[in-house]
């Protein structure tokens, strides 16, 4: 019950497409690198007339992030993305809407930072980012580009919600390359994503202040209230993937797991390197090994229920990050190892820093990492960058 | 708690403060380590330090004079650097003379 048409769509086109079929009203971006052809295409389908919105071509990440506040405090359905140096522009302005609660989407193509200069896909800029208080989730690929971002309309402005949410898409990896998929009907998207009314807008009528000052009296209990609601978007979200695929036959799951059923083995990914982890499992399953794939949809509320369950019977559990937290190792290895810490003492986890700057892991590569950890599960270093000539 | 003020639960989504003009209301005064005496024997009535207050913690009376309003003024002293005639003089608080008053303004 897959509805709609297959076309060959670039992931930057399919996110557009997605925010088209969303009928913003306000985009705000700044058009040069990092940026991708996501905003690009936009303009062009507003110059064209096939979208009725406000494009603000802002002078900076800092301010396309401002204007989004702005005009999601005025009640506006907003959309803005960057990546890399952009999103670290973007950093200091990421906070304000989900601590002023406005249903902000945005997408990053996730790639590298500077120096030395990389226009490549990594990780760092996602995980440079990951205390925000945005709802987070990593697609995987084109298709998954564009449900996740019409969910994420959904799911954000959900009065139970609203939250601004972040979908992740590798840069180049997604963003630049051309793949099969099924794009829906408009109109059913447009139903799937109603007009939504936010409780509090800026309106002369009824006058409100937002992002007021915080003396020390308010501001532990704001962001008490703030994270406890951020907790308790778990359920909405899945409750929005669930109707989605009821409605276009595709589904999601914070974590999702393949050929998990008997292995004793784990990899784990984010984005796009979950596909060809996928074929390094099946060719590993032919040679007789028990591994499975374990893929983190929703990095942001962290799915701490829903991960441990997927490990609950492995022995090892390899973690691939795509970034380094400098002096600590890999960001997500490091995260995992809390979430099961007190849980799962026995359980061996393997961190490999790998795929940096947009250094391709290839299938070898992953059969590599996972060999490696089960050839040497008593490691004395915490994580290992791989894949690196000495 | 027991303070009068909001617990986490009672707060607007997203900390929205839907009372305009609320800021009226916050004990700036508070802050204050010293606060300004004048010696209207000298003031000129120029009002310069009522231009220059950041707060406009600054009011003027019936007669021309000027008085800062202790429960805004966070007395940072640019009035007394700014006063050509050297009226006002900043004074240490003393808690309890500080208690007193705002005892007497009740």
């Amino acid at each position: 019950m897959t509805k709609g048409r297959l076309v060959g769509l670039e992931g930057s086109f399919a996110v557009a497409e997605a925010v088209r079929m969303a009928n913003v009203d306000v985009i705000s971006a700044y058009p040069i690198t990092p940026q991708t052809h996501i905003v690009e295409r936009l303009a062009e389908l507003i110059a064209n007339g096939e979208l009725d919105a406000e494009f603000i071509c802002v002078e900076s990440e800092h301010s396309a992030m401002s204007a989004c506040v702005g005009a999601s405090a005025a009640g506006a359905r907003v959309f803005t993305c960057s990546a890399s140096q952009g999103l670290e522009l973007m950093h200091e302005v990421l906070y304000i809407p989900s601590s002023m609660r406005l249903p902000v989407v945005a997408v990053t193509a996730n790639r590298a930072l500077s120096a030395p200069l990389s226009v490549w896909c990594d990780h760092s800029d996602a995980m440079a980012i990951r205390d925000i208080g945005w709802i987070q989730i990593f697609a995987e690929n084109n298709q998954q580009a564009f449900d996740l971002t019409v969910c994420a309309y959904r799911i954000a402005e959900d009065k139970k919600v609203l939250f601004p949410a972040m979908i992740h898409i590798d840069g180049f990896y997604l963003s630049h390359v051309v793949e099969s998929m099924i794009l829906p009907d408009e109109e059913e998207v447009a139903h799937f994503i109603p007009d939504y009314v936010h409780p509090f807008v800026l309106d002369p009528e009824n006058p409100v202040s937002m992002g007021c000052f915080g003396p020390p009296f308010i501001y532990p209990e704001a962001k008490k209230a703030q994270e406890v609601d951020l907790e308790n978007t778990k359920p909405k979200i899945q409750e929005t993937w669930n109707e989605f695929g009821e409605i276009f036959g595709r589904h999601y799951l914070p974590v999702e797991t393949y050929k998990m059923d008997d292995a004793s083995s784990a990899l784990l990914t984010m984005g796009s390197s979950g596909e060809t982890a996928m074929l390094a499992v099946d060719e590993m399953r032919e040679e007789g090994k028990a591994v499975g794939l374990i893929r983190l949809r929703l990095w942001r509320p962290f799915p701490f229920k829903e991960f441990r369950e997927a490990v609950k019977d492995v022995e090892l559990l390899v973690v691939l990050d795509r970034a380094i937290s400098f002096g600590m190792g890999g960001p997500v290895c490091s995260e995992v190892k809390s979430a099961l810490y007190d849980k799962r003492k026995d359980l061996n986890i393997v961190g490999y820093i790998g795929g940096l700057g947009g250094r391709d892991i290839t299938v070898e590569g992953f059969k590599y990492m996972i060999n490696r950890a089960l050839a040497y599960p008593e490691k004395e270093e915490e994580f290992e960058i791989i894949g690196v000539r000495e | 708690m027991s303070s009068g003020k909001k617990g986490w639960k009672e707060l607007e989504i997203g900390c929205v403060v839907t009372e305009p003009g609320s800021a009226a209301s916050y004990k700036t005064g508070d802050w204050r380590s010293e606060k300004p005496v004048r010696d209207n024997t000298k003031c000129i009535k120029c009002g310069i330090c009522y231009i220059y207050c950041p707060d406009m913690a600054i009011k003027e009376d019936e007669e021309g004079y000027f008085e800062a309003d202790l429960y805004y003024c966070k007395g940072c002293g640019i009035c007394a650097h700014e006063c050509p005639s050297g009226v006002i003089t900043m004074v240490e608080e003393v808690e309890e003379e500080k208690e007193e008053e705002e005892k007497e303004k009740r």
